[in-house]
């Protein structure tokens, strides 16, 4: 067992702060020696500068159509190829990158949010409301994920925001039941007795000593999540649900690509190869997570 | 001894569990983990609870103070009936009462601090204004036999007698008239333990505490206790003051539970009474008295009728024990076994 060094120092620094710090302390330790939080990391670090740098410096315009060049394999001038526009790819692909992370994000974050508040009532207050909880979830989880947002979408009607929407939808029971199931072992220490004992009121008790508790397995779902998030909206854009023409998103375009897989597979290549990428970085940035924070459930 | 103000009263406490089965999740049957409990607390003194473990001892102590809901029965503190309060006014009536757990380490938050820990109980129950908070819990925390240095420390970072002085600290920080020390000493060394105790004796001199003190260690109880309540499945079968329960003990199960004290006196011969078999079920209790399983003098009386706590003593009507056949022991000297 590696111990940091640096925590013996901290003991000297002022009041509440050092408690949280050393925490993190810890945490960005153990993180920095972790080889799949590095690399899963350094990758998705890498999408976020290229997200906010990468738009200034492409050397074509997303959308600017130029019908002689069509469907050019990669060259110098067009470094990924154009596709059946004669729109350059690569530059499509950085200027889609920002929207890719977006909706896996906003997706996760919001199911996130509904999900933990309902796995946190679920636990903690059992019984009925758990019941009635659980039970919608378990339907929930009866419908294959991209099913059910499929569903959804088709519903709200095709946009970028409704599969953002249709995506968190389908990973809140997810959340749900981790966060109650730790709930459920958290509510069960002497120390949330304790703090009924003092009198502390419920919100009290979720918010101070609970939610706090239950984060760790949290935090590892969520990454995971984005990852199955930004496939499931690609994979909705891809059937023509999600972004609308001429949004330069990944699915869209892997979708355009898929009618010149023979004469020119590159429009299809490149996007689903960034897709690859970016869906196996959140993977292995959590499982790295799920090292750091749970070393129990390592294989 | 002159008669005490009342400060707890509790009255004919039940705690059934419910155990759920079948298909729809129907009440299938009950645990009867506390079954019909009366007893009396008076200010200022020391009440323990014995018995082994599954005996109801901590969970009259969780009924007591609603961490769990009483099945039926009444709770008064100081005059009023805790059952029949509200969530808001029970939550106010909490600064009174306070609770020592026992395992040190699950028993307060690992990502507080101790100043955190002290304070958050103080807003809690608003009990000092916040300007003076930090002073008081340095002050707290010099009561315990911590430094203030350690404050800002983390649970982690302390032995498991000194979490239990963080425990102590925060259940003291409200300033609480009785204190239910739940095996509040159990999890720790010996050692640790007799410092623990003497903090708590210490510290119910000066600031005239009320114990309530759950333990199944006869030597701890013997230590600290003014009276004890002896508890066998979920019901009283003995109950008294120390010197008189120790040395004169009535029902057959407080004698063999006192026989069982390892002695330290090589030449003293000491007759053990070793009970057969297990503790039965409180799922379904035996009838009648529910030692009768277990007792060697068990008749057919206490196979149909179950006994009542009484007195045989007029000069002592505060020691009283549940048991048919007292006054039979008594008269062919059976006691003092031990």
């Amino acid at each position: 067992m590696m111990e940091p060094l640096h925590s013996m120092d901290n003991n000297q620094t002022s009041p509440s702060n050092s408690a949280r710090s050393k925490r993190w302390n810890d945490i960005f330790y153990k993180l920095r020696t972790n080889k799949s939080a590095v690399i899963g990391g350094g990758l998705i670090l890498f999408f976020i500068f290229v997200t906010i740098f990468g738009p200034l410096f492409t050397p074509y315009s997303p959308n600017t159509q130029d019908m002689v060049n069509k469907l050019q394999p990669p060259s110098s001038e067009h470094w990924l190829g154009t596709d059946n526009f004669g729109r350059d790819i690569f530059s499509r692909l950085i200027h889609g990158t920002g929207l890719t992370l977006i909706v896996g994000f906003s997706s996760v974050a919001l199911g996130a949010t509904v999900g933990v508040f309902l796995g946190i009532i679920s636990g903690y207050y059992g019984k009925r409301t758990d019941s009635i909880i659980m039970r919608t979830m378990d339907v929930l989880l009866a419908f294959p994920g991209i099913l059910l947002a499929l569903a959804i979408v088709s519903v709200l009607g095709g946009s970028l925001v409704n599969v953002i929407i249709a995506v968190a939808i389908s990973s809140i029971p997810i959340f749900a039941r981790i966060v109650r199931s730790s709930t459920l072992s958290v509510k069960k220490l002497e120390y949330i007795d304790a703090m009924r004992a003092l009198g502390a009121s419920d919100r009290r008790i979720i918010f101070k000593h609970i939610f706090p508790n239950v984060t760790s397995p949290l935090i590892v779902q969520a990454t995971l999540s984005i990852a199955t998030a930004i496939l499931s909206a690609s994979g909705l854009s891809f059937l023509g649900l999600g972004a609308q023409p001429p949004t330069p998103e990944w699915g869209a375009m892997l979708s355009d690509g898929r009618n010149f897989l023979y004469n020119a597979p590159h429009v299809a290549l490149f996007p689903g190869i960034a897709i690859v990428i970016v869906v196996l970085a959140f993977n292995i940035l959590g499982d790295g997570l799920r090292d750091v924070f749970d070393p129990k459930t390592k294989d | 001894m002159d008669k005490q103000k009342e400060l707890l009263n509790v009255k004919n406490l039940k705690q059934y569990f419910p155990i759920k089965g079948g298909f729809f999740g129907r009440t299938v049957n009950h645990v009867k983990a506390v079954d019909d409990v009366s007893f009396t607390v008076y200010e200022g003194e020391t009440l323990s609870i014995v018995g082994e473990s599954g005996c109801g001892k901590s969970t009259t102590g969780r009924a007591i103070l609603r961490l769990d809901e009483p099945t039926s029965g009444s709770v008064e503190f100081d005059g009023t009936d805790l059952l029949s309060l509200n969530k808001k006014e029970m939550n106010q009536m909490r600064k009174n009462l306070q609770i020592i757990f026992q395992d040190p380490y699950a028993s307060i938050n690992p990502r507080h601090t101790v100043r955190q820990i002290l304070t958050e109980a103080m807003e809690i129950q608003n009990v000092w204004p916040k300007e003076q908070r930090n002073d008081k819990v340095i002050e707290l925390l010099e009561t315990v036999g911590l430094g203030a240095h350690q404050a800002d420390r983390l649970p982690h970072e302390f032995s498991g007698g000194q979490r239990q002085r963080i425990g102590i600290a925060r259940a003291l920080s409200v300033n609480p008239k009785l204190i239910i020390a739940d095996e509040a000493v159990s999890a720790l060394d010996v050692s640790i333990q007799a410092q623990v105790l003497n903090l708590l004796k210490k510290l119910q001199r000066e600031f005239k505490l009320t114990y309530l003190f759950i333990s199944h260690d006869l030597g701890v109880v013997r230590h600290i206790s003014d009276r004890i309540i002896v508890m066998y499945l979920g019901k009283i079968v003995e109950i008294g003051d120390k010197k008189s329960l120790f040395e004169n003990p009535k029902h057959p199960y407080t004698k063999s539970l006192l026989s069982a004290i390892p002695s330290t006196d090589v030449d003293k011969k000491k007759e053990r009474i070793i009970l057969k078999g297990d503790v039965p079920s409180p799922i379904d209790p035996p009838k009648g008295c529910r030692f009768h399983t277990r007792c060697p003098f068990a008749t057919e009386l206490c196979r149909t009728e179950a006994p009542e706590l009484r007195s045989t003593d007029e000069n002592n009507l505060d020691h009283q024990a549940a048991c048919h056949h007292m006054e039979k022991f008594e008269a062919e000297s059976l006691q003092p076994m031990a």
